[in-house]
């Protein structure tokens, strides 16, 4: 298969690209000190497709078009490009990619970074493009030799001909890019591959451990001010009036600027915005939320919940009927909380506005929104908004909501210099765009073998795509995705959704659906484990017996961690998931003194077929688990007369390293497609560990986070 | 004007001396290796040594530093050479990376007062520093390295403190 954008042609590429020349920002330059990003002092010999350049010292800038906030982009995709392009990975610059249509994800119809689709987005399609360069680049040398392709071979950037001759691709560069791009090449089987599948080190590390990695935070321009941002402290207020009063005439203080977001304070040093906004006096229109508070949420769920029968969005044959006649049945409602993503690094963007464009700085998930916020703010065309995508400082789906864009472009325009603005950690957190609270009901019957023969799933939470994406009509919402896919055989399953909002804006986390889904669906698997008088491995196993990448993944969890086997006082709890075309079992060990948890240990299991690189892979496994377990543990926003409650990192807690328990992950070696990494490990933590405090108390808890104390 | 002691050179700031070392460093001298996480001292993505202690520099004044010698990540090493910067490269610790600077300055610090930290050293030193990205089981193993890494040659065969947990 060939994938469409592979093929893209440089003048296509320019063509998308917001301008010609250096459209594209070096973020990362990587320790290799003989080579630069592209447009800087290395001399582009030529650009063959969309995805690198090649230097006139034949060395190699990958364009790359996914967004690294951790997950391992800026090595995973160069690694497809460079396994069939024949060129090696010690000596590679990194560059993002400006806005273009070659770089649409089109498992996201956008470019954008999330879903966990990164891998699989590029998987055929880098591969590809990478094969086709390399077709072009040695038919070039041919050419030039009088020989035949086939008798020449490529390697580490270097063609080799016939009696020894060789030419650098850098040699034979202009005469490639000017030859078509083939329509069909071959990509090397799985078992010629050199670099994919290896446990190669990252290459965006060298910057990362010596400060010199350039995040949003990090921007700098020649003039560039710093703006602060005053938001209505009630979510979805508004600024009423204000008096720039004392602030005006603070240090520093260059402009106070009013702008849809709110008020930005601009100085010429961020501390010196942060002190004067102090001082500005704002009368806030609170708006329809100044009253709410999570009662009001709750209650507003509750009432949806009760009285709407929600959409159908899976009816498999007649669920209610045999929930009826099953000769047990269970009910049980799962409730999850509003969460904060909390990235290390907060919301900032760099702003350059000029009558004739506007340029933009930001740690994004989403380029093209981004451009679009931008252009609105700035009222030019988006064609006029360049998109410099620096390093994340974590995303998970906060990067992918551009809320926090519009104010520095306002103020840039507004004082007609380049402005940084910047959130701190309070207005991080109370401005978030946070992961929705759910109820989640279930309702499960077994027949008189304790096989279950019917389940009802009914959700309710507020809709994510309704905001994110309006265009969007499909009536079942990333809410629900993971129910509606669930892999367990039960003859009789329906899922409803009932969208009931809650007037504040919320948004995609990290394992969007999978984790309140994967939370209700895990637990209540136990539940009726357990009313069926069976093991919950043998009861999971049972509906998923003609599965066998998920049965043996369920199996090796539960034999690594010694199943059935716990040392004594110490209880295990399971939960498996086939989500983001990945399969994942974990078993988590704990013990219950006094009623305080301890997380011993969780093993994990992982299928997600074929991987570019397995210690990203365990990198993200690891990272999943921490996430979920710091949801589990703490994770809840809660408000108050429409004001969040939490500030920082004392009142809204973190994981940190004295509370990481053991983790064994385990990855099976797979033949098949890649599957998703970044976001599964983390929907299975929580219900894990609810699973093993049943055994250990006997008490089964149905609402996160866990409760401080469980007896 | 105040003058700092910062990587072994002397700086002039024109910095109000209120402002948090931190903003000190990353905007009026244009070393933006250390990060700003909370401003309270809470998640330790500014630790800065002084006097070859981890400290926040988030919460510290510039006023209040006077002569003692500040070290930031720019100036632990020219060449990623330090033992910590070796060892983190080995392990491959960082994910997003932004705290990482605050772990390898904390980790740094753990290492010069302690040359071979156990487990539960290693969990008092590092547990100021929270990351997001949770690599904290390579932070481990990347500690116990870079005490390997900094131990004398002969020494150096010997092997480190083995991990209890994390893998």
């Amino acid at each position: 298969m060939t994938a469409r954008p592979g093929n893209l042609t440089r003048r296509g590429f320019l063509g998308a690209a917001a301008a010609g020349g250096t459209v594209i920002l070096a973020v990362t330059v990587p320790a290799f000190g003989r080579l630069r990003p592209a447009g800087t002092a290395a001399r582009e010999a030529a650009q063959l497709n969309a995805w690198f350049v090649i230097g006139t010292d034949n060395t190699f800038t990958m364009i790359v078009d996914r967004s690294e906030m951790g997950q391992g982009v800026y090595t995973a995709l160069p690694t497809l490009l460079a396994e069939e392009l024949e060129i090696g990975l010690d000596a590679v610059a990194i560059v993002a990619a400006p806005v273009g249509d070659a770089y649409v994800n089109a498992g996201n119809a956008g470019q954008v970074t999330g879903t966990s689709n990164s891998v699989q987005d590029a998987w055929e399609k880098l591969r590809t493009a990478g094969a086709q360069a390399r077709t072009m680049l040695v038919a070039a040398a041919a050419t030039r030799w009088g020989a035949e392709p086939a008798a020449c071979r490529a390697e580490n950037g270097v063609i080799h001909g016939p009696a020894g001759r060789s030419l650098t691709y850098a040699a034979v560069a202009t005469e490639a890019a000017k030859l078509p791009v083939p329509k069909s090449v071959a990509l090397k089987p799985r078992t010629a591959f050199r670099l994919i599948g290896q446990p190669r080190l990252r290459l965006d590390s060298p910057g990362k451990v010596d400060g010199s990695a350039q995040f949003g935070l990090d921007v700098k321009l020649p003039g560039m001010l710093y703006g602060a941002l005053a938001q209505c402290p009630v979510l979805g207020g508004k600024v009423r009036s204000f008096d720039a009063g004392l602030a005006g005439a603070m240090p520093g203080v260059r402009r106070v600027v009013l702008t849809g977001s709110g008020v930005v304070v601009v100085a010429d040093h961020f501390w010196q915005a942060v002190k004067a906004r102090e001082a500005l006096r704002i009368t806030w229109d609170e708006g329809p939320n100044a009253a709410l508070d999570n009662a009001g949420i709750r209650a507003l769920l509750d009432k949806a919940a009760a009285s709407k029968p929600g959409l159908s969005a899976r009816a498999d044959g007649d669920a209610a009927a045999a929930l009826t006649t099953a000769r047990k049945s269970l009910h049980a409602v799962y409730e999850l909380p509003l969460l904060a993503h909390a990235t290390m690094e907060p919301m900032n963007c760099t702003a350059d506005v000029r009558p004739d464009g506007c340029d933009l700085y930001v740690g994004t998930q989403v380029q093209q929104a981004a451009q679009a916020a931008a252009a609105e703010a700035a009222g030019l065309s988006p064609a006029k908004v360049r998109v410099f995508t620096t390093l994340l400082g974590g995303g998970f789906g906060r990067r992918l909501d551009v809320d926090f864009i519009p104010a520095a472009v306002e103020a840039s325009k507004a004082v007609g210099a380049p402005v940084k603005v910047i959130w701190t950690r309070e207005d991080d957190m109370a401005h978030d765009t946070y992961r929705p609270p759910a109820l989640e009901e279930m309702r499960g019957g077994l027949d008189a073998d304790g096989r279950l023969i019917a389940w009802s799933l009914h959700i309710t939470s507020p809709s994510i795509t309704a905001r994110a994406s309006p265009t969007v009509t499909d009536p079942f919402d990333s809410v629900v995705e993971y129910a509606l896919n669930c892999p367990y055989a039960v003859p009789n399953y329906s899922l409803t959704y009932s969208r009931q909002e809650i007037g504040i804006d919320v948004g995609y986390m990290r394992s969007v659906s999978h984790a309140p889904n994967c939370f209700a669906i895990e637990s209540f698997m136990d539940e009726l484990a357990a009313a069926a008088g069976r093991d919950p491995v043998e009861f999971r196993l049972a509906l998923l017996e003609t599965k066998p990448r998920h049965t043996r993944v369920l199996q090796l969890a539960a034999e690594r961690a010694g199943w059935g086997h716990a040392p004594a006082g110490r209880f295990h709890g399971v939960a498996f998931m086939e989500g983001y075309t990945t399969h994942i079992a974990q078993v988590a060990e704990i013990s219950v003194t006094d009623g305080v948890l301890e997380v011993h240990r969780i093993t994990c299991v992982v299928d997600c077929g074929q991987m570019v690189n397995p210690r990203i892979v365990e990198s993200q496994i690891e990272s999943g688990i921490v996430f979920g377990l710091t949801a589990a543990l703490w994770g809840e926003v809660t408000l108050i007369g429409g004001r969040v409650q939490q500030t920082n990192f004392n009142s809204y807690r973190l994981l940190r390293a004295n509370e990481m328990p053991a983790v064994d992950v385990h990855l099976i070696d797979s033949d098949a497609a890649p599957g998703g990494i970044g976001e599964p490990a983390v929907a299975l933590v929580a219900p894990a560990l609810c699973n093993a405090i049943f055994r250990a108390t006997g008490r089964r808890l149905r609402s996160l986070p866990l409760p401080g104390r469980l007896s | 004007m105040t003058r700092l002691k910062l990587n072994n050179r002397i700086v002039e700031t024109d910095a109000a001396p209120e402002t948090p070392l931190l903003w000190v460093l990353r905007d009026h001298l244009g070393m933006t290796g250390t990060k700003f996480g909370c401003g309270m001292a809470l998640c330790g993505a500014c630790t800065v040594h002084v006097d070859g202690a981890a400290m926040r520099s988030c919460v510290l004044p510039l006023g209040a530093v006077g002569e003692r010698a500040i070290t930031t990540i720019e100036g632990l090493s020219p060449d990623r050479s330090h033992p910590v910067q070796k060892a983190w490269l080995e392990i491959d610790v960082p994910q997003c990376g932004y705290c990482q600077s605050g772990q390898i300055m904390s980790a740094a610090a753990l290492l010069g007062a302690n040359p071979s930290p156990s487990d539960a050293d290693i969990d008092a030193a590092m547990s100021g520093n929270i990351c997001r990205c949770g690599t904290y089981p390579r932070i481990r193993k990347a500690v116990h390295r870079a005490a390997e890494l900094q131990r004398p040659a002969p020494a150096a065969a010997t092997p480190g403190p083995k991990a209890e947990r994390g893998r």
